[in-house]
């Protein structure tokens, strides 16, 4: 178990890393894409381990915890936002914070159609 | 009562495992016995969460809704940027790269319009409203982008501490707005695939609420989300105050 939870944690650190060099090397104060280079890091490992026939179940048994425990992490996140700041922010903030989301959510649908018939 | 509220007090992330399991076990409940399973029951729980942490914030008066209060800091941990960005990562175990790759091109296509698409409407909304200032109305387009492109932005371009308040605020909504809107839209907007889950990452941005907008809507879909959605923010760093500021400034 524990084995499969450094993997992932090695994951982690190693993504984080990349886009913090990344964020760095391109100038920015930010972190670019950290999550998504270590869940790219995380399954070419896992895919590599499954070939060479190191993978055990035991080990996915660590991360699927996490995996799993996902939900409950974003309901947390959810109950420690800032909603009333947000929402007394005035009503600048909350136009410009809804307007643009239901414009996307046709600009979406737009692109699956188009992406769909090519 | 004393000792209860000294454990309490020290071990906030278990108390935190309790609240939100008892939470999750309320609206599951909710969902089956009274909605006939029509509304997932986490989708529920996030929504109630957010209303949460509105009266958090009106009670406590702090900035990390219902965590400012003594009782429920541990949700501020549990909630937090750590535990978030690898459960995300953690959802990849599912995730097969082959599919990614398959819609690599596609993810990268809703990212460049995904981050257009919100920073001109922010902008124009920001200019209907009477902003005329090139940095101005570049922070708060950077705002409706995602609640850490707008910040990063006005301290790049040196906007005033009230606009770059208020680009914070417009993320934030967005981020709610993603967050209910998801499971609203998503059979109508055909967010039913891997690819489409990509896209959809990319063009939303918010790691927060494309996740969450995910999990209430299908928690497979989930991974190929957050891969995409995770790159949003950095380009958004990257071009709000560089190219997209230079081109303001030149209109204005």
């Amino acid at each position: 178990m524990i084995k499969g939870l450094a993997l992932l944690s090695c994951a982690f650190v190693l993504g984080m890393w990349t886009g913090e060099l990344l964020g760095t090397w391109l100038g920015i104060r930010a972190n670019v894409g950290g999550v998504g280079f270590a869940m790219l890091f995380l399954i070419l490992t896992k895919e590599y381990f499954v070939k060479k026939g190191w993978w055990k179940v035991e080990m996915e048994f660590g991360m699927e915890f996490w995996n799993k425990l996902y939900i409950p992490v974003v309901i947390a996140m959810a109950a420690s936002l800032n909603v009333k700041s947000a929402i007394s922010s005035g009503p600048l903030a909350i136009f410009a914070g809804i307007v643009p989301v239901i414009l996307a959510f046709v600009v979406f649908r737009f692109l699956i159609k188009s992406s769909k018939v090519s | 009562m004393e000792e209860l509220i000294k454990v309490v007090d020290k071990n906030g992330l278990i108390i935190a495992f309790i609240l939100v399991g008892l939470l999750t076990w309320l609206t599951d409940l909710f969902s089956k016995k009274i909605l006939d399973s029509k509304i997932p029951g986490s989708a529920i729980a996030i929504f109630l969460a957010l209303v949460f942490g509105y009266l958090g914030g009106v009670w406590a008066e702090g900035e990390n809704g219902l965590a400012d209060l003594k009782w429920f800091k541990g949700l501020a941990l549990l909630g937090g940027s750590m535990f978030r960005d690898f459960a995300i990562v953690a959802t990849a175990i599912g995730a097969s790269f082959v599919l990614i790759r398959k819609s690599g091109i596609l993810g990268l296509i809703s990212l460049v319009l995904g981050i257009a698409v919100f920073f001109l409407a922010g902008v124009g909304l920001a200019w209907a409203w009477g902003y005329r200032d090139a940095i101005s109305l570049c922070t708060i387009g950077a705002g409706a982008c995602t609640y850490i492109v707008g910040p990063v932005t006005g301290g790049a371009l040196g906007a005033s501490s009230e606009v770059i308040a208020l680009s914070i605020g417009t993320g934030v909504v967005k981020t709610i707005a993603v967050t209910i809107l998801t499971p609203i839209f998503a059979k109508k907007i055909g967010l039913d695939s891997p690819s489409a889950a990509m896209a959809f990452g990319g063009i939303m941005g918010t790691s927060s609420g494309v996740a969450a907008g995910l999990a209430a809507t299908d928690p497979k879909l989930v991974p190929y989300g957050a891969v995409t959605a995770t790159f949003y923010t950095g380009l958004g760093c990257l071009v709000c105050p560089s190219l997209f500021y230079l081109l303001l400034e030149s209109l204005f």
